[in-house]
């Protein structure tokens, strides 16, 4: 058990890549921590960084207090669950799961303890003499994760574990990983482009970009606080919509002016915050969820607008209109027993207490 | 996938019927062909072995079929068996043999496993000039070899050939290896190393174990090239205590411009023998390890 620091730490590849560049993250004592971004934004490589795969060409990496720029991986006290599985494909369950026990030179009657433990934990204990190439993706999963728990290492490295199994197995496979270190408690740092993965499975979702990381907090901060507008348009599902629009200053109140004169008050406890840019050029950020038909209880800073839905998509519980507002996809989220039709006008209400403004210039959210 | 079958059930829908007479075509073409090269391939060794059960007697009457043996004897086997000279022939192989590919093989996959495995500067490089080095002929190395054994004083010993054979040996089954350790995902050495093994420890718990097929099949190479060596042996062996089978049941079998066919036959149907065997083995094994998809985690 142990915490994890990163310090402005740095990744050059051969050929000048800069795949990291200079991340500071600490992670608590028993934290799960999940590193989410789109596809080659550095997580892989951080994650290994901290494994000690990769080489670090710049800054710290401490676990459990101890600088481990220059220990090899196995000295780390690591363990680390890889998509592919990578079990070994000539040995038993049993066998993959005692190997890094027995190289470690654990007593027979201890490493046969934790084996069992672990398969038991994971649900295994039927296939420990079978070997991985007679197993399913989601028996491998968990094999894969009992190799990582008999080690009891400080902590457990997840690299996309999920993503070569199907949809519902990856559902089930969540829930198993969150069980598991609900029992385990270890320290967990989890890479997934999923970001519904990162935010069911994590303590702190550190969100990354471009090899930065973006915005680091619990999943809820980073749904109604994002602090960028990639943090803001990556977390939530469908995207948040961003539509071109003015700050506008009339008799003491603020207004979201869009293009097409649309106008939507801005609730009083936010006008001190935008006053700043009255006047300017601003991304007026709404997620679907609160774009709305007007069947909503709460009915304090509600602003109507009206747009022509171009798809519907009934989802069953909701129906997801599409809308294209000058040369902007937007996208809002009905009540199925909501009337909408394809190229007929629909009121709709904006949930102005849970929009955000974002600077353009900085991409910045105000 | 997919894209190649629908087209082939919508030829059985339209036309039913002809896929199946196509597939007969093959089958025949294949047969037919498969027997072809059969008999062609069997005529050498099925004569060898007619002509090892006659008499010299037989052997020189002409006004027979040559293919009919009209009083079999295992005359010239028994006369073979009971030379002490073919016996230590057979021992000479099989000493050079089993030493070469024991030397081989350790070689090769220490070799493979460091350029394909450990990446370090110019292993690239490295790789493919080894494998450049296999496309050298024997019949261009020998002069140079034969300077070479000279000066260690090798000459005309059978411990010289365990010196040479390498250089035709550890090139191809090294190139073996490399393209099977390739083939074990990356992963997989970086589970073993997290799971706290060496370079030795993975190379021996994990690399020698899933890439046996590869193993078995460099080993199956060098025992060919070692057992059927006749250009080596000859130029640097003289003397028949030293001799392999290849070239000593030619150097003593052939006296001036009598053959003795029969023993000659007789003899190079024994020394086929091993070679067939442990193909026989090591085959069922060789394809165990491919059925078994061994590099798919
Ligand atoms: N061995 C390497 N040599 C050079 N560049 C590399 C190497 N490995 C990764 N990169 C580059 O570094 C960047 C980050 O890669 P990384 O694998 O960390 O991405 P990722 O966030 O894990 O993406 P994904 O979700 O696709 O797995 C990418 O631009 C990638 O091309
Ligand atoms: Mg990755």
């Amino acid at each position: 058990m142990a915490q994890v620091s990163l310090r402005k730490v740095i990744k050059a590849y051969e050929g000048g890549v800069q795949a990291v560049k200079g991340i500071d993250l600490e992670i608590a004592d028993h934290e799960f921590v999940v590193l989410v971004g789109p596809s080659g934004c550095g997580k892989s490589t951080t994650l290994r960084m901290i494994a000690g795969l990769e080489e670090i060409s710049g800054g710290d990496i401490a676990i459990g207090g101890t600088i481990v720029n220059d220990i090899p991986p196995r000295d780390r006290d690591i363990a680390m669950v890889f998509q592919n599985y990578a079990l070994y494909p000539h040995m038993s369950v049993y066998d993959n799961m005692a190997f890094g026990l027995t190289l470690r030179k654990f007593p027979k009657a201890e490493i046969d303890k934790r084996v069992k433990e672990a398969a038991r934990i994971l649900d295994i204990t039927p296939l420990l003499e079978r070997k991985p190439k007679a197993l399913s993706g989601g028996q491998r999963q968990r094999v894969a994760m009992g190799r990582a728990i008999v080690r009891d290492p400080k902590v457990f490295l997840f690299d996309e574990p999920l993503s070569n199994l199907d949809a519902k197995l990856r559902v089930q496979m969540r829930t198993e990983i969150k069980k598991v270190h609900q029992t385990v408690k270890t320290t967990t740092i989890y890479v997934t482009h999923d970001q519904v993965e990162a935010m069911t499975l994590a303590d702190r979702v550190v969100v990354m970009n471009h090899g930065v990381i973006e915005q680091v907090g619990p999943p809820q901060e980073l749904y109604h606080h994002p602090a960028t507008k990639f943090v803001a348009g990556f977390i939530g599902s469908p995207a948040m919509n961003f539509i071109p629009a003015r700050i506008e200053e009339a008799s003491g109140a603020l207004n979201v002016v869009m293009n097409n004169g649309t106008t939507l008050a801005v609730p009083e406890d936010r006008v001190a915050r935008y006053r700043p840019h009255a006047g300017k050029q601003v991304l007026f950020g709404i997620r679907p969820e609160h774009l709305t038909d007007d069947k909503t209880m709460d009915k304090s800073n509600l602003a109507p607008l009206s747009l022509t839905p171009e798809v519907i998509e009934p989802m069953g519980m909701e129906t997801l209109a599409h809308f294209r507002h000058e040369g902007t996809e937007i996208t809002a989220r009905l009540d199925p027993s909501t009337p909408a039709e394809v190229g007929k006008p629909l009121a709709l209400i904006a949930h102005m207490n849970q929009m955000h403004i974002i600077d353009p210039t900085t991409d910045k959210v105000i | 996938m997919s894209a190649t079958t629908i087209p082939v059930k919508q030829g059985i829908y339209h036309k039913a019927g002809s896929l199946r007479r196509e597939r007969r075509w093959a089958l025949w073409t294949a047969y037919l062909s498969l027997i072809v090269s059969a008999i062609i391939m069997l005529a050498p060794p099925v004569y060898m072995l007619l002509t090892s059960l006659k008499t010299s007697a037989e052997v020189a009457d002409q006004s027979g079929s040559p293919w009919w043996v009209s009083s079999p004897t295992l005359e010239n086997y028994w006369a073979l068996l009971g030379n002490r000279m073919f016996i230590d022939f057979f021992l000479n192989s099989a000493k050079v043999t089993i030493a070469v590919v024991a030397l081989t093989m350790v070689i090769s996959v220490l070799a493979a496993f460091a350029l394909g495995r450990m990446r370090f500067w110019g292993s690239q490089a490295l790789a493919t000039g080894v494998f450049l080095t296999y496309l050298v002929p024997d019949t261009l190395l020998f002069i140079p070899l034969y300077q070479i054994v000279g000066g260690l004083g090798l000459l005309d010993n059978a411990w010289g050939l365990v010196l040479v054979y390498p250089t035709l040996t550890v090139p191809f089954c090294t190139w073996i290896m490399i393209g099977y350790f390739a083939s074990i995902p990356k992963e997989l050495d970086e589970a073993a190393l997290i799971d706290g093994a060496n370079w030795m420890q993975m190379l021996w718990k994990i690399f020698i174990p899933v890439a046996l097929p590869g193993i078995i099949a460099a080993t199956i190479f060098a025992f060919t090239v070692s057992w059927a060596a006749f250009v080596y042996p000859t130029a640097f062996i003289t003397s028949p205590a030293e001799m392999p089978m290849t070239i000593g049941v030619v150097s003593q079998l052939i006296r001036g411009d009598t053959f003795a066919w029969g023993q000659l036959m007789a003899g190079a149907l024994l020394a086929a023998l091993p070679p067939v065997v442990i193909y026989a083995f090591l085959m069922d094994y060789y394809i165990a390890g491919l059925t078994a998809g061994a590099t798919k985690g």
